[in-house]
């Protein structure tokens, strides 16, 4: 549960193409960020969007940190052109994977929605490991027909990480 | 990728990292040379447990931010001993072991909470809030059946293990050692001007935590603070958006014991006309062309009593004080084995922050931590010399930055505060 995505989820038969719609929406989210195209994934979001992804015990706890934090798309941007061009990281491949979407608010072009979301990391010397296990919440806005993101937060459950999480969820 | 999911090398794999009783410890010539067993051997680590941890040494358990009131208590570790800490009625302050004194459960799960009294659920023994033994279910057996505890059994005699505590500016520390030296002067002048900076007469106000397993030796994490070589060289970001260069004001200063450090430094306000054009070769990361779409989370709002704009604080053994422009926070260094450490974050801001100041620190803290654009690479580089040190067959590291001096420094190109932190720590040692 996350304040503001407490309510319960809404009538799944009126809703069942919006949560299709969504659940492409992961999918193109999750190829941008699995080939690694992170000039690509700003462009998921609204100018004003909310990006922030946080441990459990801080959302659980109201408290407001974040282990990425941005308030706008530009700060978005900058976290994916700092990542692409001046952070040093050992190789490694990841997989999202999102399940159980579940559309809880459609009011006009404004559509809150959770979903769970499994990220796997490989690196090359190592096992694939669950390297993130979390739910999203989302509220998406409707801009000319498509989706984008006003608000994504991704609460994980791993509280404690394995050494860092370099690339986004 | 935990330290346990190792495949390739898996701890035990290779004599450096095996346990050898017989094995002698032997520094190589000066401290020019660190030597490898200090960051992979069972037995040093077990040493540094005995001599440092559990030693005679104050140890961070917690931000009094934290348990502000009366039965507030905190899961917290000294050295890899899990410890709680606790604010009794009277409000004092109290730190004892996580062990039920009867068995030896780990009671207390919850990272953090309120309680009237601490209950082993194992066998519901239960303790005041200062760790004292309240109550023993059946003390005296069941009539007629009998058992219970002998006559001379004293609840005063089976508490729980308490620790020495020690708060200032409302930072918690803890010892094994009963005969501590005050923490004021544990920490030094030196240290404690840049420490109450941060900390002196400031209410602090919680903004969360993060928590990772950082596979490396723990005294890595210090000597990568007393490193300020490595700042402009790995963290390109520094370098490209102009937060610290070669040429700028800065200081890597040192206790006279050796054992802390502060690494400081001023932002320089514009990166033009600090950087030489050698610099600027030397440094591939810098970038002319290069700005932020959203240059704000970088800005300094000047709020401390410093000349530095970043001051990032090594306190032995176990805490750092993060200060990096506005964003503001601790790490509490939990040594886990030789290999392996547990970094437990708290980040904070002041009451009274208004909603502003608070966002600009959120936005800050994208600098550090797990995800931080600096805190990751240092979390990626420690990893790889423990990877390093583990795998090959030499034995020593070089730290020649400088010659052979130890202390404060001026340079950022220089390592004498990584050889001050080695003289203390053979001394604590014994080798």
């Amino acid at each position: 549960m996350y304040p503001g995505y407490d309510m319960p989820a809404a009538d799944a038969r009126e809703t069942r193409e919006l949560r299709l719609e969504i659940e492409e929406f992961h999918a193109a989210y999750c190829w941008t960020l699995d080939r690694g195209a992170l000039e690509e994934w700003p462009e998921y979001f609204t100018d004003d969007a909310v990006y922030r992804i946080t441990a459990r015990e801080n959302a659980d706890a109201g408290l407001e940190v974040g282990l990425v934090y941005a308030d706008s798309k530009a700060m978005i941007r900058d976290r994916a052109f700092a990542i692409q061009h001046t952070q040093m990281y050992a190789p490694r491949y990841l997989q999202h994977f999102v399940t159980n979407v579940r559309v809880l608010e459609a009011r006009g072009d404004t559509i809150k929605a959770q979903s769970n979301y499994l990220l796997l990391q490989t690196l090359v010397d190592g096992p694939t490991t669950i390297h993130q296990s979390g739910r999203y919440y989302d509220t998406f806005m409707r801009e000319r027909g498509r989706l984008l993101l006003k608000e994504r937060q991704c609460i994980y459950d791993t509280v404690l990480i394995a050494n860092d999480l370099v690339f986004p969820v | 990728m935990f330290l346990s999911n190792t495949v390739i090398g898996r701890p035990g794999d290779f004599a450096k990292d095996r346990t050898d009783p017989a094995r002698e410890y032997h520094w190589p010539e000066s401290l020019q040379y660190v030597p490898d067993w200090v960051y992979t051997s069972p037995e040093i680590y077990q040493r540094e447990i005995e001599r440092i941890f559990q030693g005679r040494t104050w140890n961070f358990v917690a931000l009094e931010a934290e348990i502000p009131k009366p039965g507030d208590y905190k899961r917290s570790f000294v050295g890899p001993t899990p410890v709680v800490v606790s604010r009794a009625e009277d409000g004092s302050v109290h730190v004892f072991e996580n062990r039920c004194a009867h068995r030896g459960a780990e009671f207390c799960r919850a990272p953090r909470g309120n309680a009237k009294e601490f209950i082993c659920p194992y066998h519901q023994w239960s303790y005041d809030l200062k760790g004292n033994l309240q109550g023993v279910p059946f003390k005296r057996g069941i009539k007629k059946e009998g058992g219970g505890m002998p006559r001379d059994f004293k609840n005063e005699e089976h508490g729980l293990t308490k620790l020495n505590v020690a708060t200032l500016h409302g930072v918690v520390f803890a010892s094994f050692s009963a005969d501590m030296e005050p923490i004021e002067d544990y920490l030094s002048p030196e240290i404690l001007k840049d420490f109450e900076a941060v900390f002196k007469g400031r209410k602090l106000r919680i903004l969360g935590y993060y928590r990772n397993e950082l596979p490396g030796n723990w005294k890595l994490y210090h000597e990568n603070l007393k490193d300020p070589y490595h700042a402009t060289l790995l963290h390109s970001f520094l370098v490209t958006f102009g937060l610290m260069v070669a040429g700028s004001k800065n200081a890597m200063i040192a206790d006279a014991s050796g054992r802390h450090g502060t690494m400081a430094s001023a932002k320089p306000e514009s990166v033009e006309g600090v950087v030489d054009d050698a610099s600027k070769k030397e440094m591939r990361a810098y970038r002319e062309d290069l700005k932020l779409a959203d240059g704000r989370f970088l800005n300094y709002v000047r709020e401390f009593d410093s000349p530095w704009s970043v001051t990032m604080q090594t306190i032995w053994p176990n805490l750092i004080v993060q200060r990096e422009l506005n964003t503001l926070g601790i790490r509490h260094i939990v040594p886990n084995g030789p290999h392996s450490m547990i970094m437990l974050w708290t980040m904070f801001g002041y009451e009274g922050d208004s909603e502003e100041m608070t966002r600009h620190r959120l936005r800050q803290g994208n600098l550090m931590g797990p995800s931080g654009f600096l805190g990751l690479e240092d979390n990626e580089a420690i990893k790889f010399v423990q990877e390093g040190v583990r795998r090959s067959p030499s034995q020593r590291g070089v730290l020649k930055l400088g010659g052979d001096r130890e202390g404060t420094t001026t340079s950022l190109i220089d390592e004498a505060a990584i050889r001050a932190m080695y003289r203390h720590y053979r001394e604590a040692m014994g080798f």
